[in-house]
C-alpha cells in the first residue's frame, strides 16, 4: 500500500524534469532543489525571482491551482526539548532567545536566512505539487506580491504579513486578517512568546498512551 | 436643505463611521449604503462578518471580515507533542472532525517512514467518508434553510444523527473522535458495527433521493440558485478553490482519486461527480451526488475490509526525525493539507495548516461584486464554509 510505489521512478523523472524546466526559465535566480522520489519536490529561488518562478510554474508546468503561501521562521525554537524533559525550559527573555545556542538548521533545498517564504502550487493535470522557497534577509523583510499571478494570494499574503511581519511589495490591501487592528507583534515568529506556556508550563511526558497490544513495563 | 436631508446625512455619517471601523477604505456617495451582516447572523452560520457596500439592491463591494474565532492553531501545535496535536486539529472543521486528523497523521507518518497496516488504512477511509457524509448532509439541509425552506434542515439533522452514532460507536466521540494515531488507529471496530453501518448507508441514500426531489426539484430553489454565483474554472483555480466548489465548475479533480496519499480509495469502484455550470445549483448538486457516492464507498470498503493488525510498530514516545513533509487529502470542504517541519523534537517545529474554507472564501470579494442582496445568502451558503475552517 505504499503511495505510488509502482510508479515512483517514473514520477521521480517527472519531478527532475520540472526542476530542470524551472532552472532553465529562471537562470541565476534558481538556487537549489530537493526531490523525495515519488513524494515531493522542493525548489529554492532568489527573492528577485519570486514572481517569475510562480509565473513559470503556472505557465510552463501547468501548476494552475494556487494552494497556499506561507513562511517559516527558522530561529531555533525555545520549546525544543529533549526526551527526558519533564518541563519546559523556564521562560526566557526575548533577548536570550534572539541569541540561540543552537544554530539555524534549514530544511529541504537549504537556505541562508532566518525567514523563508514558502509557496505551494499544484498541477491538477499532472497530479503533482511543488514547494517553492525563497530566502528573505533579516534587514530586508519584503517580497513582491503574487496577486498579479494568482489573485487568491491576496488573503494568504495578508496572513503572512500579520503572522510573520513580512511586507509584500505591491499588495493593495495589506492589513490584519485574523487579529484585531491594534494587535502588536507577529505571533508566528519564534521569538513571540506564547503566554499560555509562560503561565502554565508544559507538563512533560505524563500522558503517553499505551497502544493496543503493548506490554506495560 | 430640509430636515429630512439632514437626518439622512447623519445616517450616512453613521454608516461611514461604521465602515471606517471595519477598516474599509471607501468613500460614501449619496446613493450608497453599507450593510453589515454578522458577526452574529443566521445566514452566516458562525461568526463571519460581511461588510457589503450597496447601490440600491446591488452589491458594489463586499468584504468578509473574519478572525472572530481565530485560535492560533499553527502556533499552538509548536508546543504540543505529535499525539497531542490531533486533539487540537479536530476542531478545525468541526462537522467532519475525523477528516482533519488524517492528513496530519499521514504527513507525520511520512516523516517517520511508518506505514499503517492495511486494516488501519481501510478503517481510516471508512471513518473519513462517514465524516464526509455527516458534514455534507448537514449542508444539504442548511443551504435550503438559508433560502427559506425550513423542513430540510430538520431532516438533515435527523439523518446525520445516525451517522454520528456510528462514528461514536467506534471512536467514542460524536464530534471530536481524536481516533487517528501515528502508525494506525486507536481501536478496532466494535462487534456488529459493519451491519449497522450498512443499514445507515441505505438510510442516507434514501435521504439523498428525498432531497433530490424535495430541494433540487423545487422550483423556488432552482430560481434562487440557477445562474447565481458562477465561477469560471480558471478563476476558481487561481483563487485556490477546491473540493465540490471547483468540481461544480467542471474541473474533474478529486484528491481521493488523484492524490498520492495511501488511503484505500483506489481499492474500490467509485465516481467523481462534476457539473459544468459552476453556479450555486451545481455546487449543491455535486455535494448531493458526493454524499450518495460516499455511501457506496463505505459499503464497498466494509465488504472488503482486510484482517490484520490496526497498529504498526511505533515507539512509545514519538520523536519525529528532522525533515519536511506535506500531505493533503480531499476533505468534506475541499483540499486540506498540512506542511510539517520537524527538527527531531517531540514537538513539530512548524505546522502550516491549509484549510479549505479559507481559500474557498477568498473568492467572495470577487464573486459578490454586482450580485443582488438576496443572492449574497445563496452564494455564501453554496460555497459552504465552516468558520473554524476559515479561522483555524
Amino acid at each position: 500500500m505504499s503511495p505510488l510505489s509502482s510508479t515512483s521512478t517514473e514520477v521521480d523523472e517527472q519531478r527532475q524534469q520540472w526542476a530542470a524546466t524551472l532552472a532553465d526559465a529562471l537562470g541565476n535566480g534558481y538556487l537549489d532543489h530537493h526531490i523525495i522520489p515519488g513524494s515531493d519536490l522542493w525548489v529554492r529561488v532568489a527573492k528577485q525571482s519570486w514572481v517569475e518562478v510562480a509565473t513559470a510554474a503556472r505557465d510552463q508546468l501547468g501548476c494552475t491551482f494556487f494552494d497556499w503561501i506561507s513562511a517559516i521562521d527558522w530561529l531555533p525554537s525555545p520549546y525544543g526539548r529533549d526526551m527526558n524533559a519533564q518541563e519546559d525550559n523556564p521562560a526566557q527573555d526575548p533577548s536570550e532567545t534572539s541569541k540561540p545556542e543552537k544554530t539555524i538548521e534549514h530544511g529541504h533545498a537549504g537556505g541562508k536566512t532566518r525567514f523563508q517564504m514558502l509557496l505551494r502550487l499544484h498541477s491538477i493535470s499532472a497530479h503533482m505539487g511543488i514547494n517553492i522557497k525563497a530566502d528573505l534577509p533579516d534587514a530586508d523583510l519584503n517580497i513582491d506580491t503574487l496577486i498579479e499571478v494568482f489573485p487568491g494570494a491576496n488573503w494568504h499574503e495578508r496572513e503572512v504579513w500579520e503572522m510573520f511581519g513580512i511586507h509584500f511589495n505591491g499588495h493593495p490591501d495589506l492589513r490584519h486578517i485574523y487579529l484585531p487592528g491594534e494587535f502588536e507583534g507577529n505571533p508566528l515568529r519564534k521569538d513571540f512568546p506564547l503566554l499560555a506556556r509562560r503561565v502554565k508550563p508544559w507538563p512533560g511526558i505524563v500522558d503517553v498512551e499505551m497502544f493496543p497490544g503493548e506490554e506495560t513495563s | 436643505m430640509n430636515t429630512a436631508d439632514v437626518h439622512q446625512r447623519r445616517q450616512m455619517d453613521y454608516v461611514a463611521s461604521q465602515a471606517a471601523d471595519a477598516r474599509l477604505n471607501l468613500e460614501i456617495e449619496t446613493e450608497g449604503m453599507t450593510l453589515n451582516i454578522g458577526p452574529q447572523h443566521p445566514a452566516t452560520h458562525g461568526t463571519l462578518r460581511l461588510v457589503a457596500r450597496l447601490d440600491g439592491e446591488q452589491v458594489v463591494e463586499a468584504e468578509p471580515i473574519m478572525g472572530y474565532m481565530h485560535r492560533g492553531y499553527e502556533k499552538l501545535t509548536e508546543v504540543r507533542t505529535y499525539p497531542q496535536v490531533t486533539t487540537l486539529i479536530n476542531r478545525i472543521d468541526w462537522l467532519g472532525s475525523f477528516a482533519n486528523e488524517v492528513p496530519f497523521i499521514l504527513a507525520a507518518e511520512k516523516l517517520m517512514e511508518i506505514e499503517a497496516p492495511p486494516r488501519a488504512m481501510w478503517i481510516r477511509t471508512v471513518l473519513f467518508e462517514l465524516s464526509r457524509i455527516a458534514n455534507i448532509s448537514l449542508f444539504l439541509g442548511d443551504m435550503a434553510v438559508q433560502l427559506g425552506a425550513l423542513t430540510p434542515v430538520f431532516m438533515a439533522f435527523r439523518d446525520r444523527e445516525f451517522v454520528l452514532n456510528q462514528i461514536e460507536a467506534v471512536t467514542g466521540g460524536r464530534f471530536h473522535p481524536n481516533f487517528d494515531r501515528i502508525g494506525g488507529i486507536k481501536d478496532d471496530l466494535p462487534k456488529g458495527w459493519i451491519n449497522d453501518t450498512k443499514a445507515v448507508m441505505g438510510r442516507i441514500r434514501d435521504f439523498c433521493d428525498e432531497f433530490e426531489e424535495l430541494v433540487l426539484g423545487n422550483e423556488i430553489f432552482q430560481a434562487r440558485c440557477r445562474g447565481i454565483g458562477i465561477i469560471p474554472p480558471a478563476m476558481g483555480l487561481s483563487y485556490g478553490l477546491s473540493g465540490a466548489n471547483i468540481r461544480a465548475s467542471g474541473v474533474d479533480w478529486d484528491l481521493r482519486r488523484d492524490g498520492n496519499e495511501a488511503l484505500a480509495y483506489n481499492q474500490v469502484d467509485w465516481k467523481v461527480w462534476t457539473h459544468p455550470d459552476g453556479d450555486s445549483f451545481a455546487r449543491y448538486w455535486v455535494r448531493l451526488q458526493e454524499t450518495r457516492e460516499a455511501t457506496y464507498i463505505v459499503e464497498q470498503l466494509l465488504d472488503g475490509l482486510p484482517a490484520g493488525p490496526i497498529m504498526a510498530k511505533v515507539p512509545r514516545i514519538i520523536k519525529v526525525p528532522a525533515g519536511e513533509a506535506y500531505s493533503s487529502t480531499e476533505n468534506p470542504l475541499g483540499e486540506m493539507s498540512y506542511y510539517i517541519v520537524s527538527q527531531g523534537d517531540l514537538v513539530p517545529f512548524r505546522v502550516k495548516i491549509r484549510s479549505a474554507s479559507f481559500s474557498n472564501m477568498s473568492i467572495t470579494p470577487w464573486l459578490l461584486k454586482g450580485v443582488f442582496v438576496p443572492d449574497i445568502v445563496t452564494i455564501l451558503a453554496s460555497l459552504y464554509f465552516i468558520l473554524g475552517d476559515i479561522d483555524r
